[in-house]
């Protein structure tokens, strides 16, 4: 099976229109000794049954974290998706299109981005937004290379409880340019230290990234941080959990000046981690400088309402080596998904989402405090994820609860070693139910 | 003209509920920051399916007819490969579950990696990067650190005329400087040029094969001689593979750094704009410098493995858009050996036929026989007061969708077609009508071309005011 329509009696006319004899005659170009000989070596074609049922056996090699009671985060979380995003993003209309560079036909697109632009630009307080990024790291990431950009050097702070994933591309995007980034140690309630950022500020700084809540789930004094970061002339790029903005200050009333997240928890399935949805908005000043695609909203020749990409000079395929980025393609689906879920979940529904997952995971929090050897180091400022430490190796503990259908978190010690041994990332969403917290509870108490 | 969500809104309504909170909010209200609502559109289930189907009915798509776009290989996508991304089996998995309760997801990626492998000739393959240029950034990357490990400070990364616009903006990111060959009279690189222009300073060749004019580089053994001799690498953008399937495998013809797109070559939709997936293939030697984390198959099962002290590091969060994996997967296995050279010898065939076709009524600069592609030019139709750009509009009027147009910069007026394999010969005659068509009435009534599309949901939209005063978000003052 190829999906190819022609058949040996289309092939013949076809190559009688053109003039010559064999498909192997068009090959002239490509010399022979270049070719293949014989069959690659891939196996026989299967029919869509066959198919089939090889991933479908496949698939169940697989044990997904939505069959079980999962505590895991650290960006990615299991959320409830609402059917009408499911529908919307089954749609063949939207699913099969081609970016939209013919903007009279890719209206349905153009508006569909241009909502979610609003969309983020309203949860976060900024005044631009672009149409998508790979996901939160690489968004970070070309952050990082924009606030570099516009102060034409300079050397990055970060938090130290930011993703050590994210750090990770964060240090393989920036080598290229040489660009120092240095890492701001968290204090005992596992917030960013601000003594230390005070300590790393000098002249020239670009940027002060601060993660909020941070990767160990503290909520940080984001506006203090910033203060600090402007105080000494950098730039503030907050990275930002989505949800969490229903519940805490916008970044545009702490006069973030970038703000970069996931967006994955927006409606859009963990996926084993991709596609995942890369957001980031700024300041109106800023939006000549950054990167990716923008939709504007603008009149066609009748004076009726439409929508185009606008502002392309600044983007690769008109500016080449001096574009903002070399984005092309992006995770326009997944920004789909998120204005879909948006707009499906509406003020309360939202609110809901945040306000069950913040008193979800302290009441997990609460209920692992009763319990004895159980340590939880950085108190309650959290959003809904926090650190637990059992003292000891967790191979025991995770099989144990593993057993019990629960998933219990992400390991941390290896990244984070001045955790000591035994920590964990617990995170909570809304999904969790009572009863899984205390199930939870019954299996650290047994095994504490 | 439809109205956005935000003006469907009316406060109240709703079109999901969660089950009730079991857990108290109690003690907690201080950590409430937000001052004021976000701003989110209320609007019941009914009318927000309205809403999106309403947005459906003014998108083209693949599904509704033929998109000739050149370099982007929009080809059938496959329905069983969306219903097998679908499985929950893969859609639920956290990235960072056990890989004990991976295994089947690991295996899939490893399976990938191997046939990818297998097709391109290449020793080793990552599956990272979400996008063409995400991967051409990688590859750049694997340059810049292989030639850092000897020692070596070579900048210059030379990139032929009629490259994509993302070439030369991915080896900027990485450091590098992009340095332009010009194409010879037959649209392909000249030996004799490339010599002169490579040195001791040359990292990369960075070529597209067949080139944005869909032509194969006839003398490529030589080009990879002269680059190799140099000391430097051969970087292959694949956007064009589909043409070279079971015909040409880059890695026997010396290429050292690959990527292809998955979203192009390998079926998986576009998404509007993305998802996508640009793997990249290296030849055994660079194979260490690839991406952590890296999928190894031992005795005992699959292992994700950091274990590399030569890695560019990571550049995705986690394994790269496993989704499109999938899907990719799926369509290897459905096509097996056979089904993709036949992939490549009918996209080829497609390709000549409609270029045989449409040569004569638009000029055609580069003579073929083509591969998968061809670029013609509207450069004939000026005298009438038409261009490239009232041609694609007007394509929009007859239902159909436009080519690439303006592109490759080397050819006036471009038109760039890419017909794809999947297309019937009754389909591409029946493009091949409209546009003869739209040649005529380019001579005998030209505003027809200049005042199109007017049977789209909208006409033509003025950029310009929009690129001096844009509007990026909506405002209930702009009502």
């Amino acid at each position: 099976m190829s999906y190819v329509q022609n058949t040996d009696g289309d092939r013949e006319a076809m190559l009688k229109a053109i003039g010559v004899s064999r498909i192997e005659d068009l090959l002239k170009p490509v010399e022979r000794s270049l070719r293949v000989e014989g069959d690659l070596d891939l196996g026989e074609p299967m029919s869509e049954p066959e198919t089939a049922a090889a991933l479908e056996a496949i698939s169940k090699k697989n044990c997904p974290a939505s069959s079980l009671a999962s505590f895991l985060g650290g960006g990615v979380y299991d959320r409830y998706i609402p059917s009408v995003v499911r529908y919307v993003l089954s749609r063949s209309e939207f699913y099969t299109s081609y970016t939209p560079y013919q903007a009279e036909v890719s209206q349905g697109t153009l508006q569909a981005i241009y909502e979610y632009q609003s969309l983020i630009c309203r949860l976060t307080g900024m005044e631009v937004t672009n149409a998508s990024m790979y996901d939160g790291a690489t968004a970070l990431a070309e952050a990082v290379l924009m606030a570099h950009g516009i102060k034409r050097g300079g050397a990055v702070l970060i938090p130290r409880a930011l993703s050590p994933r994210i750090k990770a591309v964060l240090r393989s995007y920036t080598k290229g340019r040489g660009i120092e980034i240095t890492e701001v140690p968290f204090d005992e309630r596992g917030e960013m230290n601000r003594a230390a950022i005070d300590d790393l500020l000098a002249e020239g700084t670009a940027a002060v990234v601060v993660a909020q809540p941070n990767y160990l789930g503290v909520i940080e004094n984001a506006a203090e941080i910033a203060a600090l970061a402007h105080d000494r002339k950098a730039l503030v790029i907050a990275y930002v959990d989505p949800v969490s903005l229903a519940l805490l200050s916008p970044p545009g009333d702490y006069e973030a000046d970038i703000v970069v997240g996931e967006g994955q928890s927006l409606g859009n399935p963990m996926n084993f981690g991709g596609p995942l949805l890369g957001f980031m908005a700024t300041r109106k000043a800023f939006m000549r400088q950054m990167p990716g695609r923008l939709i504007s909203g603008s009149l066609d020749l009748d004076g009726k309402r439409g929508y185009v990409m606008t502002l392309q000079t600044r983007e690769q395929h008109i500016r080449r080596e001096k574009a903002t980025s070399n984005i092309c393609t992006n995770e326009g689906l997944c920004a789909l998904s998120a204005a879909a879920y948006l707009s499906a979940l509406g003020e309360e529904g939202f609110r809901d989402v945040a306000v069950q997952s913040l008193s979800k995971s302290h009441a997990l929090y609460r209920l692992l405090k009763e319990v004895s050897g159980c340590e939880l180091p950085f108190g309650e400022n959290f959003f809904q994820e926090f650190v637990l430490r059992l003292g000891s190796p967790l191979g025991n503990f995770l099989k144990k609860a593993k057993a019990a259908g629960i998933l219990a978190g992400i390991q941390l010690t290896d990244d984070f070693p001045e955790l000591g041994p035994g920590a964990i990332l617990v995170a909570v969403t809304e999904k969790r139910s009572r009863a899984d917290l205390e199930r939870y509870r019954d299996i650290v108490k047994g095994g504490a | 003209m439809g109205k956005t969500v935000f003006e469907k809104s009316s406060s109240g309504r709703r079109a999901f509920t969660l089950p009730p909170n079991d857990c108290p909010l109690e003690g907690l209200k201080q950590l409430i920051t937000r001052k004021g609502p976000v701003g989110l559109p209320e609007i019941g289930e009914q009318d927000l399916v309205r809403h999106y189907i309403e947005l459906a009915g003014k998108n083209y798509h693949i599904d509704k007819g033929m998109y000739p776009l050149g370099s982007c290989t929009m080809k059938y996508n496959p329905l069983i490969n969306e219903e097998l991304a679908g499985l929950g089996g893969f859609t639920g998995l956290h990235p960072d579950q056990d890989v004990g309760d991976v295994q089947g997801a690991l295996e899939l990626m490893h399976g990938l990696e191997r046939a990818l492998s297998e097709i391109c000739g290449m020793g080793a393959f990552t599956l990272q990067p979400a996008a063409g240029a995400h991967g051409e950034f990688t590859g750049m990357l694997i340059a810049r650190d292989y030639f850092l490990g000897r020692g070596e400070k070579r900048k210059v990364i030379v990139v032929p005329d009629s490259a994509h616009g993302t070439n030369p903006a991915s080896v900027a990111i990485c450091g590098f400087t992009p340095k332009t060959i010009q194409s010879n009279e037959l649209g392909l690189i000249d030996p004799a040029i490339l010599e002169k222009e490579v040195d001791g300073e040359t990292a990369v060749l960075m070529l597209t094969l067949p080139n944005t004019l869909g032509l194969f580089e006839r003398e490529i053994a030589e080009v990879v001689r002269i680059v190799h001799d140099a000391g430097a690498l051969v970087y292959m953008d694949g956007a064009n593979m589909n043409a070279l399937l079971g015909i040409v495998r880059p890695g026997d013809i010396g290429i050292d750094i690959m990527h292809v797109n998955l979203h192009k070559t390998f079926s998986t939709p576009h998404g509007g704009g993305g998802p996508g997936s640009g793997p990249v293939g290296v030849n055994a030697e660079l194979a260490d410098f690839l991406p952590i984390p890296r999928v190894i198959k031992e005795d005992t099962g699959y292992i994700l493995s950091c274990d590399s002290d030569k890695t560019v590091g990571r550049i995705h969060s986690y394994f790269g858009n496993f989704n499109v994996l999938v899907k990719a997967y799926a369509y290897i296995q459905t096509l097996g050996a056979r089904g993709l050279k036949q992939v490549a010898m009918d996209s080829i065939l497609n390709a000549n036929y409609l270029m045989n076709r449409l040569e004569g009524t638009y000029s055609l600069k580069y003579p073929g026989p083509c591969m998968h592609e061809f670029v013609l030019s509207a450069r004939n139709l000026k005298k009438n007061g038409v261009r490239t750009s009232d041609v694609a509009k007007r394509l929009l009027d007859y239902g159909l969708h436009a080519p690439t147009v303006y592109f490759p910069l080397i050819v006036e007026e471009a038109l760039m077609i890419e017909p794809v394999e999947t297309e019937s010969r009754e389909t591409l005659d029946a493009f091949a009508e409209v546009m003869e068509r739209i040649a005529q009435e380019a001579k005998e009534s030209p505003e027809l071309l200049t005042e199109a599309p007017r049977h789209t949901p909208v006409r033509r939209l003025d950029e310009a005011a929009a690129s001096r005063n844009p509007d990026l978000q909506w405002r209930p003052e702009e009502k």
